[in-house]
């Protein structure tokens, strides 16, 4: 992990102070009951009596997940819980990790339209080039659309730069209290380029767009063989800036994975290709047609990031686009991950995603695993979140039911062993308009 | 129409022939009362026949086990763009919005839609069977929309619902001001001055119209296409589907059909409906809305996943919507969601109540529910099979039938349609069997 992440300024913002004079009673109640239920960091907390799905082991019935000071210190059937814990019964309930979206621009788009609370893409200086990017700095801890996705049991997301030939750095980010620096888990994670999209500063082909990027790759190891001459000004131009080179070395050292964005089937296996020549580690995302070249991808060891909810050939990049995607890459023996709802405001759905990727193929289990663990492992988090074993974040969930099913609701959202569920900044529009007040009933 | 042009460019769709079919032993969802287990439902000469516990199953019927399954009415989506923003979507194929003046009632969705559009197999696959083709939103005045059965056709008159009657798309709040800051309006009085002004020509246009409707005397009033649209509207023969996020917004576009004497139909997009659901529900308006989806812009801030059971509660006609293809074949499941939030809100909707969402209501706001949105005697037989529970997130159409002829059927290939424009660039469906 990277320390200059530590020097990130918290943005302050201010309460929305102007709800307070209406919020009814019953949301003043509401905010008060939850803040006593409550569970401390420090506290001991067991769940008890749920079916319990650790993902790195088998399903538990009738299980028990033990929490001390923000982490797991026991998960199993028959577990000796301490006299001063505090018991959450979960009969009845399903009990998982907190859900990771991998791929989100929450808390950096606030508002897709309004741009003074868009922090991604960056800008750069025209040659789509922004490997120094690091997307997190611009993250709002107060967005009130935290609150509205960890209501629904997300606890984990990547947050992740769009944009350009090579977009930035992603982190990861656990939907704690706290501001960013409390709540960043680890960044960067990756490093994102998109192989997929033509367009004025990134090249006019495709051939072109890859040559920029082995040209990036190529000239990343030349600033390391000759950086003190790149000092010296005794270099030719490199292909980049100082900064976006800087940026790519554990790209090109294989340390920090490459999440390339490519759709078509051959824009996958140039991907590939690329990956080959410069000894990458590279990640898939978009993938519409991964599909199709399923077994390479499975025999590569490269990870996919894929949607369910897609089956629209949007571009003749993706004319393979189907529901079917996931289930055919995991069968194939391929690593995939789920994503959804990129955007802030519907962070919450990709658990949807995953039901969906299940109703079209993919075995239950590893679809849970593709919204937990397998993200985790792919950007080296997964000794902290992603699952429940004994040494990691409490980031645990107490679902209704099915956590992938519409009617299915989180009543017990855990994250670092903190009850995070509270009325969102929706829970008290809804509240305040399902018996309007008095003012407003004219 | 009392107007000249009384159906300039009319349906040329026939039902596909097809023989009576009995499904038994389902779940149904009928969407005028309870479900209705164990049920049979018998569809014949593109009608539904008989619908309940015992209806006898006539010799000649192809029999569907639907064991473990569920039938509903087809969906129907109020609000889509399939044909006019078709897929690929590519600049040659954008024909959804024409913004070269704030008012554009002379255009209309039909001239736009592209039948190969390959979203249309995609959305039938869904259940979805009736669909509202609506010009963008751009424009204070966007055009007519064009309801449309979601069938193979070589062309729009194809698709195009016998005697359904057209919408005018009107657009509030920040598109229109968007769009024209530089070429007309650029604030929200801007849009309402723009509104006041065309009704109050088509105003003037009906009254012409209509006096030589009756007086038959000299030349006929010269025709002008866009205020035909909208002396439709004041004379009731078109409906008005209002794109209109803000619920302050809504109460203006309300009065301003006061003034002007015609009815909205349906609000599209209402993120805030919720706040003015009294005022929908006194007024007869229906809500066509997203289960969640907003935050994208200022004025889609306020939206909420309790959307629909507030508005249900209020007794406003609630309608799942989509605006987009994909969410189209997702309306079942955002319906799900609305009725989960309505649990935590103490709203509670039952399933049979909720299906209406997306079936009776839609067809209510496209003035067909007397033919369409529920399973009925005598209704048009569009019927979906759902291998579950479609409030289930597993839940995939198995089988669609539009009047009474199977259109769909998941698990075989060759009655999977595809478009000419698939043809050797999309891979040719398979049978993937789901392995849960």
């Amino acid at each position: 992990m990277r320390n200059e992440m530590r020097d990130v300024r918290r943005e302050s913002g201010s309460p929305p102070s102007g709800l307070w004079p209406l919020a009814s009673g019953l949301v003043r109640a509401l905010l008060l009951a939850v803040v006593v239920v409550s569970t401390g960091e420090s506290q001991t907390i067991a769940i008890t009596g749920g079916r319990v799905h650790p993902v790195s082991g088998p399903v538990i019935e009738n299980g028990t997940v033990l929490i001390r000071e923000g982490r797991i210190v026991a998960v199993g059937a028959n577990i000796a819980i301490p006299p001063d814990a505090t018991r959450l019964d979960a009969t009845g309930k399903w009990v998982t990790p907190g859900i990771v979206n991998v791929a989100t621009t929450l808390g950096v788009v606030e508002i897709g339209a309004v741009e003074e609370t868009v922090d991604t893409p960056a800008r750069g200086r025209g040659d789509a080039i922004t490997a120094s990017h690091k997307v997190w700095e611009g993250f709002n801890s107060n967005s009130p659309l935290i609150q509205v996705t960890r209501n629904d049991g997300i606890t984990t997301v990547g947050v992740v730069p769009g944009g350009g030939l090579v977009g930035g750095q992603a982190a990861m980010i656990d939907l704690s209290d706290g501001s960013l620096t409390d709540m960043l888990l680890q960044a960067p994670v990756a490093m994102t380029a998109d192989i997929g999209s033509k367009g004025e500063h990134v090249g006019g082909t495709r051939a072109e767009v890859l040559q920029r990027l082995r040209d990036l790759l190529a000239d990343t190891r030349e600033y390391m063989r000759r950086r003190a001459d790149y000092e010296r000004n005794a270099t030719r131009e490199l292909a980049a800036r100082r900064g976006d080179l800087e940026a790519m070395i554990p790209v090109v050292q294989g340390r920090l994975p490459l999440v390339i964005d490519a759709n078509r089937a051959s824009e996958i296996e140039s991907a590939l290709n690329l990956a080959n020549e410069f000894s990458l580690r590279i990640v898939i995302s978009g993938g519409a047609e991964a599909w199709m070249v399923a077994p390479k991808l499975a025999a590569a060891r490269v990870p996919v990031i894929v949607g369910a909810l897609n089956n629209i050939p949007l571009s003749f990049a993706m004319l393979g686009a189907r529901q079917e995607n996931a289930g055919l890459l995991q069968r194939a023996g391929a690593r995939v991950l789920i994503n959804g709802g990129a955007d802030g405001f519907n962070a919450r759905n990709v658990r949807f995603e995953a039901g969906v990727a299940v109703a079209f193929g993919m075995p239950w289990d590893d679809a849970l695993r593709a919204v937990t663990l397998t993200p985790a492992e792919t950007f080296g988090i997964a000794d902290r979140v992603g699952s429940l074993q004994v040494g990691r974040e409490a980031n645990v969930v107490v679902w209704s039911g099915d956590p992938f099913e519409p009617m299915t609701r989180a009543e017990r959202v855990l994250v670092r062993g903190v009850d995070v569920r509270r009325p969102s900044r929706q829970d008290e529009l809804m509240q305040r308009y399902k018996a309007l007040p008095p003012t407003y009933r004219r | 129409m009392s107007a000249p042009n009384a159906d300039p460019f009319p349906s040329t769709y026939r039902p596909i022939p097809s023989g009576p079919v009995a499904i038994r032993n389902a779940t149904i969802l009928t969407a005028t009362g309870p479900a209705i287990p164990n049920g049979t439902i018998l569809l014949r000469d593109g009608k539904i026949v008989a619908v309940g516990a015992n209806v006898t199953v006539p010799s000649d019927a192809q029999v569907v086990d639907g064991t473990g399954k569920y039938v509903t009415p087809g969906v129907i989506d109020t609000h889509s763009h399939l044909g006019v923003y078709a897929a690929p979507g590519v600049d040659a194929l954008s024909d959804g919005n024409e913004m070269t003046s704030p008012s554009t009632p002379q255009v209309w969705a039909e001239h736009s839609v592209w039948p190969q559009d390959p979203q249309f197999p995609r959305a039938l696959s869904a259940g979805v069977t009736t669909i509202q083709i609506l010009p963008g939103s751009a424009n204070l005045f966007g055009g007519r929309s064009v309801v449309l059965k979601v069938v193979p056709s070589r062309t729009v008159q194809g698709m195009k619902f016998p005697a359904a009657k057209y919408g005018l798309k009107m657009a509030c709040g920040e598109n229109p001001k968007r769009v024209y800051a530089q070429r007309g309006l650029m604030t929200r009085m801007g849009n309402v001055a723009g509104y006041r002004a065309q009704w109050i020509l088509a105003e003037q246009y009906r009254r012409r119209w209509d006096k030589w409707l009756v007086d038959r005397k000299g030349d006929p009033p010269a025709r002008d296409l866009a205020m035909e649209t909208l002396a439709e509207v004041l004379r009731g023969n078109i409906l008005v589907h209002n794109h209109c996020y803000r619920g302050d917004e809504m109460a203006q576009m309300m009065d301003i059909a006061k003034e002007f004497g015609y009815s909205i139909k349906s609000f599209h997009h209402g993120v805030e409906a919720y706040k003015v659901a009294d005022m929908l529900a006194a007024n007869g308006i229906a809500a066509s809305v997203w289960s969640d989806w907003g935050g994208f812009k200022m004025e889609a801030m306020d939206g909420i996943r309790g959307n629909l059971p507030l508005l249900h509660n209020a007794g406003v006609k609630t309608i799942v919507h989509s605006d987009d293809a994909n969410g189209m074949q997702r309306l079942n499941q955002d319906a799900a969601k609305g009725i989960s939030e309505g649990i935590g809100l103490g709203i509670r909707v039952p399933e049979d109540e909720a299906i209406k969402w997306i079936t009776l209501n839609p067809a209510w706001a496209l003035g067909l529910d007397d033919k369409i949105g529920s399973l009925a005697a005598g209704k048009n037989a569009d019927v979906v099979l759902w291998d579950k529970n479609p409030f289930s997130i597993y839940a995939r159409a198995e089988k669609v039938w539009i009047d009474g002829a199977m259109l769909f059927d998941r698990l075989d290939p060759s009655q999977q349609w595809r478009t000419d424009f698939e043809l050797g660039y999309v891979p040719a469906p398979k049978v993937w069997k789901n392995e849960k």
